[in-house]
């Protein structure tokens, strides 16, 4: 992984870009005024704070991140009905499980959008990864099929991170 | 006030409202812990984004100017009901907390609170 | 119809908040007693966002925001603590 910086105004392309927004959003404006403070703070806090940062892979292909947020915006939205049901329901009807889930991804950043994505969505919750970044231990709520479940895991969301990231 | 906004606004909000209150019941009447877990973050999670996003639509339409800031408070709350959710199972895990009967693998939060691998 | 909404989901609200404030008594253990003060503070956001939509303000926003980011730190705190013993390591 490269650790040097690939333009020397911005450190972090992507963390300015969000700090924009973000300051837009928070002041629910756009006027010139705020544009400009805006964009200070955008070049100025990375500026500030890049030698902090641990190196990371970074977003290789953008169209394919939008593609996963849509899916996983999609998939939370269907979990949420599932879940609810579940949870309507009578609740000697339900059968949870602990189960690891084997990981081919490493690195830490990836590891923490697949769990954070795990714990959104298939009625499952990420609690704990093994000391060799090897395993995932999830909680599932209402288990019916466990392989069925470690290959959706692994297959739809695991490998477009592995896509996106390129590792 | 135009009807159909109206309309798409109060679906909005009962929904939101109806998964806030999902999420609570889970809260009060799932068996254990780790069931408990599940309900709070993912029903209540959606449900504050329909609450907000009918916020959203509503403000848009009486001020007059497109209003996004309340995506601000779904987005943190859609990155930290994992995080949070992950801490509270880690620190569960660690008081040994007891685990429903009927779970299946139940040896597994044993290896999991030493983090080790499962076999 | 969006009057009666509003009432219809602030009743929903308040009723999940007083099944929150029951399992934070009740709760066995204190991670149930995190989890249920974690989901308060978000079903008190969902109180204040509906208390603004009926007042017409967006002066609520900021409060909104900020319970928000003080519930997602304070119970992370919490967890750390008990996890751990200690706060700052």
């Amino acid at each position: 992984m490269k650790t040097k910086p690939r333009f020397r105004l911005l450190p972090m392309p992507v963390h300015s870009l969000l700090l924009f927004i973000v300051w837009l959003l928070l002041n629910n404006t756009v006027a010139p005024g705020h544009l400009v403070l805006a964009a200070f703070l955008a070049i100025g806090i990375p500026l500030l704070t890049a030698g902090m940062q641990d190196p990371q892979p970074s977003f290789r292909k953008p169209l394919l991140t939008i593609r996963y947020t849509l899916i996983v915006i999609g998939d939370i939205i269907v979990a949420n009905f599932e879940v609810a049901l579940l949870v309507v329901g009578p609740s000697k009807r339900l059968n949870p499980a602990f189960i690891a889930v084997p990981l081919n991804i490493q690195h830490e950043l990836p590891i923490t959008i697949l769990a954070s994505t795990v714990s959104l969505t298939p009625g499952t919750v990420s609690a704990e990864i093994s000391d060799d970044k090897k395993w995932l231990y999830v909680h599932v709520l209402h288990l019916t099929n466990k392989e069925a479940l470690i290959t959706l895991i692994k297959q739809r969301y695991e490998r477009p991170l592995m896509e996106i990231f390129e590792c | 006030m135009e009807f159909w906004i109206e309309l798409v606004v109060s679906v909005f909000l009962v929904a939101g409202a109806i998964f806030v209150f999902v999420g609570s019941l889970g809260l009060a009447k799932l068996p254990d812990f780790y069931t408990r877990l599940h309900a709070p973050t993912k029903a209540t999670t959606l449900g504050m984004s329909c609450l907000l996003i009918a916020s959203m639509i509503l403000v848009t339409y009486q001020q007059g100017y497109l209003s996004l800031h309340e995506l601000l408070i779904t987005l943190f709350l859609l990155i930290t009901a994992p995080v949070t959710a992950h801490m509270l199972a880690k620190t569960a895990m660690h008081h040994k907390l007891e685990v429903l009967d009927k779970t299946s693998d139940k040896a597994l939060p044993q290896r999991a609170r030493e983090r080790m691998t499962p076999q | 119809m969006l009057s009666i909404a509003i009432v219809i989901a602030t009743t929903l609200v308040c009723v999940s908040l007083v099944l929150n404030l029951w399992r934070l008594f009740i709760g066995p253990n204190r991670p149930d007693r995190i989890l249920a003060l974690d989901t308060m503070y978000i079903n008190s956001i969902a109180l204040i966002v509906l208390f603004g939509i009926s007042s017409g303000t967006t002066l609520y926003f900021e409060a909104a925001l900020l319970i928000a980011m003080l519930g997602f730190v304070s119970t992370a705190a919490m967890c750390k603590y008990i996890l751990r013993g200690d706060l700052i390591e």
